[in-house]
């Protein structure tokens, strides 16, 4: 796992409980220096998602009509050429923006009496696609700490989004209660399935990678099924749709009717510090970490690997679960056989990019829902398809993930390896059962 | 110590036996109650042939009810034998074949009581075709991992493969250079997989569910911008037409299914062929092997192992693409977005469900391309289950063989791991 702790990074690098608690380090700027020469994470991180938003412009400029017609005249009209396609992509990359942070026009109408919350819009439309992406990509990121690969945050998100569903139109609880026991039984739903995972592979060594891969797609005919029948589906529709979850399910605003966040990015927010404080101070986290740097080492400690492997999917499956349970009860308000969407693959490219701790994984989802919340908005406003939001994104993570290919690229000098950067651990398929 | 150890390992193995002893039992019991007791009234017919063969073969038309009581009693006795006895390594496979088979064909009479003639010829070649990117992604999958570089990214490959093969062949109106380009797309894919595995170290998992993601982007984007707005032009490259093996394909039952397809089942046998032969029986695999499972002793005795490993990766997305040309212009005839649908994913999982060999792959394929086309045909007879907990089945099943059945697997010792030269 070179990418995951793979770079030293800075206060970020593991810090387990046997480490001296005291220790001088580097004044700031000596490490705000270092990390620019040096090119560390932070440093790779930007560089790298400079690099895939200069590439994602290229591919839009060069895949519109308009511009390759003029490409076509380089010689007889070059300046033409070169400005048709900075005006493609930085059109197209500034509809993005606006959908995704603020837009320009908005904050002059809300100065001459236009609406408040039309400003806030796009911040608000990110952070409702940045809850489940954290949800998820936590999901992913807690079993990688292990030395485990979790593919099985779609199928966990289902079980999750199913129960959390189910509770929140079938059953009537009084306001604050229904909407607490609603979330409970998405985290429940979702650590039922990669509880399922983790004790197949504690108890069988079934190996995770397919497992999850089939519980996928298990989870999603299962949906289908359900939602098929009488009992689910919603009265007076034949199409696959559940019944509306109740008022009293629903998570509420947080800032108005006129915006869409809700209190699922509290509990995103909440789920992001309570995988760090696991990590970083409970037993269960050193466990966990010390069956990801070398099982057999862990087992010899006499830490219970097949209990560790079923906890760690556990708690990843309820992570996902809660993601299920943000989308169905804060902005879908029932289920659709599509309603897992893409957050379990995008977990695991957010996973990356976040470096595999907790605060990476909330910026990463963060700039990943900006992007995809943007990329709508600039597909309404240029034509331009949303999937290049896809391509940049991909781009970005392959990036992060090759430190020396972006030091190359930008002539940045590699830091001696340490024994520190070498000790991370390797996920293949079947580890040590 | 080590007594406890084995005797603890004889308890594992006897509680797997009975565990899967009793589940086979059960299978035969709902072959026997649900199948054969709940039966419609009247026969299963079973058709075999699909016309124009030279020598006709007549229906098969069987009692519904009964025949499904009698493979249900077949199959519970199965399940004793494998219960009660300590069966060789071969009778417990034949045994695990037999029962699903006993299972499936129960299944079909219950089905097709008082129903219209089943083709089973139809439903097998349906079957094969279907197994066609299944087979060549998971041997994309085998020739990596062989030399220990675990491929994720067949499903891009697929993919990738699916969309230059529509548009070479629809820009050039040559169906062949489609089936070229489609093999050399997925083979660049196979080229970014090596050097960001094998140069940069990237975590082979994690880099081919970003090339997965990367394909599915790029080609949704063309799709988009490129082959929705020039639909004749770009996305129409025409279907190849079957060839008929002269001879061959006159054999009954035999005949249609194997030797009467287009040439993408053709190239398949090849390639799996070539295979089988290049890895287990020649220096090459030998090679290929050594660098798999140790690839520092490999090193010493002056194998190339990076080389071995560019070298594989490419090759394997060359086959991959291939099979991701047979979706556009070897079934469909245009591209769609995400076509694969996973496919990728599901070769993946049978080349691990077949143990790294070949032959296992393309059986583990083959129950995936079943299933598929015995759910088109369920749906269509209009059979009596929900089609979703049908379609769920081979993936139940997959699970339950890979928790149970197979254990645990024995993967190419240095799979997954960068070789780092010292």
């Amino acid at each position: 796992m070179t990418l995951l702790a793979g770079e030293p990074s800075g206060g970020q690098a593991p810090t387990g409980p046997e480490q001296p608690l005291r220790e001088e380090g580097p004044g700031f700027r000596q490490v705000f220096v270092e990390g620019i020469v040096y090119g560390n994470s932070v440093t790779v991180t930007a560089l790298a998602i400079v690099t895939g938003i200069v590439l994602g412009g290229l591919l839009i400029a060069f895949s519109d009509p308009h511009v390759l017609h003029r490409w076509a005249h380089l010689f007889s009209a070059p300046g033409a050429a070169f400005s048709s396609a900075w005006d493609s992509a930085s059109s197209a990359y500034s509809a993005m923006f606006q959908g995704a942070v603020v837009n320009i026009h908005s904050v002059g109408k809300a100065f001459h009496g236009g609406s408040i919350s039309s400003v806030f819009s796009p911040i608000s439309e990110t952070l409702v696609q940045a809850t489940p992406l954290i949800l998820a990509s936590l999901a992913v990121m807690l079993p990688f700490r292990a030395g485990l690969f979790n593919i099985g945050a779609t199928g966990q998100f289902i079980g999750g989004a199913f129960l959390a569903g189910w509770v929140g139109f079938g059953v009537s609880l009084p306001p604050v209660i229904h909407v607490v026991v609603a979330v409970l039984a998405g985290f429940a739903g979702g650590a039922i399935v990669g509880g399922l995972v983790g004790a197949l592979r504690a108890r069988t060594g079934a190996n995770e990678v397919i497992v999850t891969i089939m519980l996928n797609y298990v989870m999603e005919y299962l949906l289908l099924y359900l939602l098929g029948t009488a009992y689910f589906r919603r009265p007076g529709r034949i199409d696959p749709i559940s019944p509306l979850v109740q008022g009293t399910a629903r998570l509420p605003h947080l800032f108005g009717h006129g915006l869409r966040v809700n209190a699922g990015i509290v509990v995103a927010l909440a789920g992001a510090a309570g995988v760090a404080w696991l990590l970083k101070r409970s037993t269960f986290g050193f466990e966990f970490r010390a069956i990801g740097f070398n099982p057999r080492a862990a087992r010899t400690a006499g830490i219970d690997i097949g209990r560790g492997y079923t906890q760690v999917f556990l708690i990843a499956g309820g992570l996902a679960g809660l993601a299920g349970a943000c989308v169905v009860l804060g902005t879908d308000f029932t289920l659709t056989p599509q309603v897992y969407g893409t957050y379990g693959i995008d977990g695991i490219t957010v996973a990356l990019l976040g470096r595999g701790a907790p605060l990476g994984v909330v910026l990463a989802a963060l700039l990943y829902a900006g992007l995809h919340a943007g990329g709508v908005q600039m597909q309404a406003s240029t034509q331009t398809p949303v999937d290049i939001v896809t391509v940049i994104q991909a781009v970005i993570v392959l990036f992060v993930a090759a430190p020396p290919l972006i030091r190359g690229l930008y002539r940045l000098r590699a830091r001696p390896v340490t024994s520190e950067t070498r000790a991370t651990p390797t996920i293949t398929y079947v580890g040590d059962p | 110590m080590s007594v406890v150890a084995a005797t603890r390992r004889r308890v594992a193995t006897l509680d797997r036996r009975t565990v899967a002893g009793a589940f086979f039992a059960a299978l035969g019991a709902l072959d026997i109650l649900g199948f054969g007791l709940g039966a419609h009234a009247g026969d299963a017919v079973f058709r075999f042939s699909v016309g124009g063969e030279s020598a006709h073969v007549p229906d098969l038309s069987l009692p519904a009810g009964t025949t499904a009581i009698v493979l249900g009693s077949l199959s519970v006795a199965l399940g004793a034998l494998y219960a009660g006895w300590q069966l060789g390594r071969t009778a417990r496979r034949v045994v695990i074949a037999a029962v699903m088979a006993l299972f499936i064909l129960a299944l079909l009479c219950w089905v097709d009581a008082g129903n219209s003639p089943l083709n089973i010829v139809g439903l097998l070649q349906s079957s094969l075709t279907r197994s066609i990117p299944l087979v060549l992604g998971a041997m994309s999958g085998l020739l990596g991992e062989r030399a220990a570089v675990i491929n994720i990214a067949i499903e891009g490959q697929l993919l990738i493969g699916a969309f230059a093969a529509a548009v070479a062949a629809s820009a050039a109106g040559m169906l062949w250079l489609g089936l070229i380009s489609g093999s050399l797309a997925g083979g660049l894919i196979g080229v970014l997989l090596a050097v960001f595995a094998i140069r940069y170290l990237v975590d082979q998992i994690v880099l081919g569910v970003v090339l997965n993601v990367f394909v599915l982007g790029l080609t949704g984007y063309l799709y988009d911008r490129a082959l929705v707005p020039y639909q004749t032009t770009l996305n129409s490259p025409g279907v190849y037409g079957t060839i008929r093996v002269p001879g061959l394909a006159d054999i009954p039952i035999i005949g249609p299914i194997f030797f009467d397809s287009n040439v993408f089942l053709y190239i398949t046998y090849a390639v799996l062929l070539l295979v089988q032969v290049g890895v287990f029986h020649t220096r090459w695999g030998l090679r290929v092997r050594a660098v798999g499972e140790h690839p520092v002793a490999a090193e010493t005795v002056g194998i190339r192992v990076i080389y071995t490993r560019y070298r594989q990766l490419v090759l394997g997305g060359l086959i991959a693409g291939i099979g991701g040309a047979y979706l556009t212009i070897g079934s469909v005839g245009a591209f769609g977005k995400g076509m694969s649908s996973g496919q990728g994913y599901i070769a993946l999982a049978a080349m691990i469900f077949g143990r790294w060999t070949p032959f296992g792959a393309v059986g583990a394929a083959l129950l995936f391309g079943f299933a598929s086309a015995l759910q088109n045909i369920l749906s269509i007879l209009g059979a009596p289950i929900p089609s979703d907990i049908l379609l769920m089945t081979p993936y139940l099943v997959v699970i339950l063989v890979v928790a149970g059945l197979v254990g645990r697997v024995r993967m190419p010792a240095a799979d997954g791991k960068p070789y780092i030269k010292s």
